[in-house]
């Protein structure tokens, strides 16, 4: 088989006609559109068929003088075509892959989520945040239960049976057998934990406890019966009020940033002896940078330890609590407690997995 | 809460004659008086003292009379003519009356401004006040005659500002006091913190002056008889009368009397009782004024019996209870007649009424707790009440009945009795008794460095007796400190230590950051918690909290037979809803309506879960202990008060609604499912570290009976549910079609977590050999049993096993379905020969065959 524009045999001294060779090879080269075409021109110019193979073959039949001029001449020549061949191919190569890629190009800006993310609610995330910075501080963190013996949540916190203050917090009371009482409620505070961590772990004791607590206030923009706090509790030998407020200071600034710093008012509670409201300097406070309640705090009262078991002349304490909700509406802007407990997946959706 | 009126603070205490409100405030909660509230001025604006000069009656088509006056308001505000016109629709006042008169441009409360109006075919250049309108209180007889309500007709004059004549334009402070400080219900009381906190200078007005009369041997007769003290307390150790006869019953309450009386927010009765409330509120002793007349001596002063009833000042008939203390009188024996719930609230029968003559005062000292007790038994928290449950001075009764007196006397015209009773058994309890104080205690508490003088002046500023211990052996002075009679909370060292601490100012303590001695992070408990709640997020479910009250129609709901134990529920005494009375005990219940609710915001394509607690009672457990605080149970008792705390566990739930993968240019997407909550639910395992095995579970409502998988461990122990909700429960709720849920115990699973570090298997580098199979096997076949004889014939050159398609139709034959698993095999050591995966691939079928029937598809 011969290609149609076969030509006859090129004698291989001929220069010239070697250098038209050459020529119209690289012409041929140089129009290949494409890679197809490319191979076309590959196998007519370089093939076994192709002038140059041709007149390359001729030389073995030349006298010896002249085989070694005429392979300087035809050697050289073909190399040069290969060399422009694979010039050719590479440039093709380039240009066909450009255009594949450009040929794959998509939208990105279409939406690729095929699932909808996921989030954690906030109440249990600054918990979390809380309970990281005291386990920072070297505390531990514990747990107590929602159900609790009256005894705990308030006998063992210095809450006698006719005490006011019993009466201030708006409990739930379970019911019992038949006529009998049950003696337990829903725990108002955390402040049960102090008592419980106490008697279970002993002293040395620094503990914080963030959960979950009740009280009878209806639902409304500041108020729910379902909410949470956070409890701190530290007694060993040599604690000092000044102790109280290092830490509730460096705990605002874990909270709400380096200029957070707090103050402390006289006031009551069965279970600290002295008592205290913290306040919040803060800011962001609507109608300018103000005080804000942020907890109630003090040093442990004598009759709470020794409920426990610990001796108040050898050992102090101080403990404090704070509302998560409030914390958590303080720090994000929340002005409806309506958003925090009904559930609304888009509420916790802002917040994500980090706050 | 008390409300504090400027002047009549002054009365005890010097205050600089432009303190605000405001500063007020700052002031008292430094010693920790807080703000409840600065209620603003009650009117604004030009109200003035009128006094009528014509008033014509002109009737009306609608059947009612107007008075068309001409007021005379002064020259600055008449017209022309000297005076000013006003329609009036009340009656009761005359020509010559001199009364206030709100001009266009007050304000009066409400708020309701007062502008000139056209009415009954005149301009009403103004209005003539009531009382109501003016805020001052709920006299319905009409118009403020300002020389009817005590002022004198020569301290008035037309034009004259009636706002500051009506003490209307002070802010008033409202303050919050806390159980511990009963004397600060008093203007004694926070006038003494004022001077604490600002160094000014105090009078107590409640110390005896001298001028209180000695107690004769025949004062009306009283006596005590408490059959039944409680803790051991009787419930009178004091009761003081006195005797004034002959009092004008007409006698108004003077006007600077009704104005600190109501800027006190109290309201004005009649004079007697008028001057009660006066000295309850200026000294804090709760006085009760009695109609002489009207009670027969002996006073007695005793518990109620069972079945005996009261009409109390509210006309309320009361049943009394065996504890409550009541004051009787003796028409028909000795304490046949009840007089009065004793420092609550009187009765009706002795009631000073618009005759009363002679009055009998009764100036007593009550056991605070038996006060409480009747108080929240009646639901009355008087006045009275709350004084009493926060302690009131012993020593005041005398000093508080002899104010009394005087006012009656001054005020009413009375006279009073040289009798004068005085039943006094507080000797056992007055002074308290003396609390030793290390005179280093305030700085071992504070931290904050006082000097034994500091500590020594600051007791002796709140009325304490400090003496040195004389027989002290300690190495550090120790102080006797006798707390003064008012302040029966100060009971110990470390009261005194706040005492100190709040005087000397909390802003002195120093900020130390203590060093923690270094904890063991978080519990494996507590790290397994977050682990599970960030992987359920990072799985697309959202966190939500829900309530935990529920109602016997919210288990209905859910399909429970009546015999479920998921029904057994604690129940509340007072729930927030009535018919949400029970705790739940399981976390779907809940979480469900927290799904409804979303569904019903149009939000349908849901993966939601929550991380809480649930109550799982037992049945007839016994009721917790009740123990006294400040004693350490024994550890039987904190045995028996574990025992009565019911099982709290915490568990996880999930559900899906609607598309778990969404439509989107990609294709339709994907229903959420079965095996959607049942790989949630695998996931919560895997993370809590917890082998659980999977088995159908056909009889658990809510769920599917041929879609529900139960998960429980090796031994059988339950570990939760998940799988497709039932269509009944779904049609109950109104969900989308096919919601899934799961719900396990995650303590369960934390208890079952093997606590031992994983012991690492070394990743072998040799080749792979895969090996694909198709079994055929019957339709009943669990796709696990097959997995199971797979893994038990490949041995242990098995690396993973999946499966990776199963298909039913004609070619596999009727009942029967084929399952396609890839296994990926290797060695530890070497490269596996042709020979090894033959042999590997000849036991599998084996082993496929021979536990569950399989046939491998040609």
């Amino acid at each position: 088989m011969s290609t149609p524009d076969e030509k006859a045999p090129i004698d291989p001294l001929d220069e010239a006609a070697l250098d038209a060779a050459v020529k119209a090879a690289l012409d041929d080269i140089a129009k290949a559109g494409d890679l197809d075409a490319l191979k076309a021109v590959r196998t007519q110019h370089t093939g076994d068929r192709s002038s140059l193979a041709l007149a390359n073959r001729g030389i073995g039949a030349l006298p010896g003088p002249d085989k070694a001029k005429a392979g300087k001449l035809v050697g050289p020549r073909r190399g040069q075509i290969n060399q422009a061949i694979v010039a050719r191919q590479s440039e093709l190569e380039a240009e066909r892959d450009a255009r594949v890629l450009a040929e794959e190009t998509v939208d990105v800006t279409l939406p690729v989520q095929r699932t909808t993310a996921g989030a954690r609610h906030p109440i249990e995330l600054v918990q979390e945040r809380i309970a990281d910075f005291f386990v920072g501080l070297g505390w531990e963190i514990a747990d107590g239960p929602e159900v609790e013996a009256e005894w705990f949540n308030f006998d063992a916190l210095n809450f006698g049976p006719d005490h006011p203050a019993r009466q201030m917090q708006d409990t739930f009371y379970v019911a019992g057998e038949g006529d009998e009482e049950s003696n337990l409620v829903l725990r108002t505070h955390t402040s049960p934990v102090q008592a419980r961590s106490l008697l279970e772990r002993g002293v040395p004791l620094y503990i914080a406890c963030p959960g979950r607590t009740f009280r009878t206030d209806a639902l409304d923009q500041t108020h729910t019966p379902v909410f949470h706090q956070v409890e701190g509790l530290a007694v060993d030998k040599g604690l000092t009020m000044a102790n109280l407020v290092g830490t509730l200071d460096a705990f605002a600034r874990a909270m709400f940033g380096p200029e957070a710093r707090t103050r402390l008012r006289p006031a009551f509670f069965p279970f600290t002896e002295p008592s205290a409201e913290m306040d919040l300097w803060f800011p962001q406070k609507k109608g300018g940078a103000g005080w804000i309640e942020w907890g109630g705090c003090g040093m442990v009262n004598p009759n709470v330890l020794r409920a426990a078991g610990v001796d108040p002349e050898e050992y102090t304490g101080f403990a404090f609590g704070m509302g998560i909700e409030r914390t958590l509406m303080l720090r994000h802007s929340i002005a409806d407690m309506h958003d925090i407990v009904e559930g609304d997946v888009r509420f916790s959706t802002q917040f994500g997995t980090e706050i | 809460m008390p409300l504090i009126v400027k002047d009549w603070l002054a009365d005890h205490v010097e205050v600089p004659a432009d303190l605000t409100a405001e500063q007020l405030a700052a002031d008292l909660v430094k010693v920790g008086l807080e703000e409840e509230a600065i209620h603003g001025a009650a009117v604004t604006g030009p109200l003035v003292v009128g006094r009528v000069l014509e008033m014509t009656p002109e009737p009306q088509k609608n059947g009612k009379t107007i008075n068309w006056c001409r007021v005379d308001v002064g020259p600055d505000h008449n017209d022309t003519e000297g005076a000013r016109g006003i329609v009036c629709g009340a009656h009761n006042f005359a020509p010559g009356d001199l009364v206030a008169v709100a001009l266009p441009g007050t304000v009066l409360p409400g708020p309701f401004p007062i502008a000139a109006r056209k009415t009954y075919g005149h301009v009403s250049d103004g209005m003539i006040c009531s009382v109501r309108e003016l805020g001052i209180g709920e006299d319905q007889d009409g118009i403020l005659v300002l020389t009817r309500h005590g002022f004198a007709e020569e301290d008035l004059n037309p034009g004259q500002d009636a706002i500051a004549l009506l003490g209307l334009g002070e802010e008033v402070l409202e303050i919050n006091v806390t159980p511990d400080r009963g004397y600060a219900f008093s203007y004694r009381g926070v006038a003494r913190e004022y001077a604490h906190s600002t160094g000014a200078k105090f009078t107590d007005r409640g110390l005896p002056t001298g001028a209180e009369p000695v107690p004769t041997a025949d004062g009306f007769e009283v006596q005590v008889r408490d059959d039944a003290p409680i803790n051991g307390v009787v419930g009178c150790d004091r009761f003081v009368t006195r005797i004034v006869r002959g009092i004008d019953p007409a006698a108004p309450t003077p006007a600077w009397m009704k104005h600190r009386l109501e800027g006190s927010g109290m309201r004005s009765i009649s004079l007697a009782v008028d001057i009660t409330n006066y000295v309850m509120l200026d000294l804090g002793q709760p006085l009760h004024a009695y109609d002489l007349a009207k009670v027969s001596a002996p006073i007695v002063v005793r518990r109620a019996t069972t079945g005996e009833r009261l009409t109390t000042l509210d006309d309320a008939d009361r049943t009394l209870h065996a504890e409550d203390l009541l004051i009787t009188d003796s028409p028909a024996g000795a304490g046949s007649r009840v007089l009065s719930l004793a420092g609550v609230m009187g009765g009706a029968s002795s009631e000073i009424s618009g005759t009363t003559a002679d009055v009998l005062i009764e100036a007593a000292h009550f056991d605070p707790i038996t006060v409480a007790r009747t108080a929240r038994r009646h639901k009355l928290p008087t006045e009275g009440a709350k004084r009493w449950e926060r302690g009131v001075d012993p020593l005041l009764a005398p000093v508080a009945a002899q104010r009394a007196v005087e006012l009656l006397v001054d005020l009413g015209g009375g006279t009073a009795d040289a009798a004068v009773g005085d039943l006094d058994d507080t000797a056992g309890t007055t002074p308290q008794k003396a609390i030793a104080l290390k005179v280093t205690e305030p700085t071992r508490l504070s931290g904050v460095e006082y000097t034994p003088e500091q500590v020594r002046s600051t007791l002796e500023e709140i009325g304490a007796t400090v003496t040195e211990a004389s027989a002290s052996v300690e190495p550090v002075e120790t102080l006797l400190v006798t707390p003064p009679s008012w302040r029966p909370d100060l009971t110990g060292p470390a009261d005194l230590v706040e005492e100190v601490v709040r005087i000397q100012g909390y802003d002195q303590v120093p900020s130390v950051l203590p060093a923690a001695p270094g904890g063991r992070g978080l519990t494996a408990e507590q790290r397994t918690r977050r682990s599970v709640a960030r992987a359920l997020a990072e799985a697309g479910f959202v966190e939500t909290l829900s309530y935990p009250f529920v109602g016997t129609p919210e288990y209905d709901a859910l399909g429970l037979p009546a015999d479920d134990p998921r029904r057994v529920s604690l129940r509340l005494v007072n729930p927030m809803a009535d018919d949400k009375p029970l705790m739940r005990s399981n976390l779907l219940v809940t979480l469900l309506d927290t799904v409804r609710r979303n569904v019903s915001r149009g939000l349908t394509d849901l993966a939601v879960y929550e991380i809480g607690l649930v109550t799982r009672p037992t049945p007839g457990a016994p009721a917790a202990p009740t123990l006294p605080g400040g004693v350490r149970p024994s550890d039987e008792q904190l045995a028996a008060l574990a025992a009565a705390v019911p099982e709290q566990p915490r568990r996880v739930a999930g559900v899906l609604t609607g598309k778990r993968e969404l439509a989107g240019w990609w294709g339709v997407g994907r229903t959420a499912g079965w095996e959607d909550a049942l790989a949630a639910a695998r996931l919560v395992a895997e993370r809590a570290r917890a082998e659980v095995v999977v088995v159908p579970d056909p009889e658990h409502l809510p769920w599917h009976p041929g879609r529900c998988a139960r998960l429980e461990l090796a031994d059988g122990t339950l570990v939760g549910h998940a799988g497709e909700l039932h269509p009944k429960v779904v049609e109950t709720l109104g969900l989308p079609a096919r919601a899934a849920a799961f719900e396990v115990d995650l303590s369960v699973l934390v208890a079952a977590a093997s606590s031992e570090p994983v012991a690492a298997v070394p990743v072998s580098a040799f080749p792979a050999a895969k090996e694909d199979f198709a079994f055929v096997v019957d339709g009943g076949v669990p796709a696990e049993a097959v997995r199971s004889a797979i893994v038990a014939g490949a041995g242990e050159l098995l690396e993973d096993v999946a499966l990776f398609d199963v298909f039913t139709g004609e070619q596999v034959g009727e009942g029967k379905k084929s399952l396609a698993y890839s296994l990926r095999l290797r060695a530890a050591d070497r490269t596996l020969s042709a020979k090894e995966v033959r042999a590997v691939r000849d036991a599998v079928v084996e082993s496929a065959a021979e536990k569950v029937g399989a046939v491998l598809r040609g």
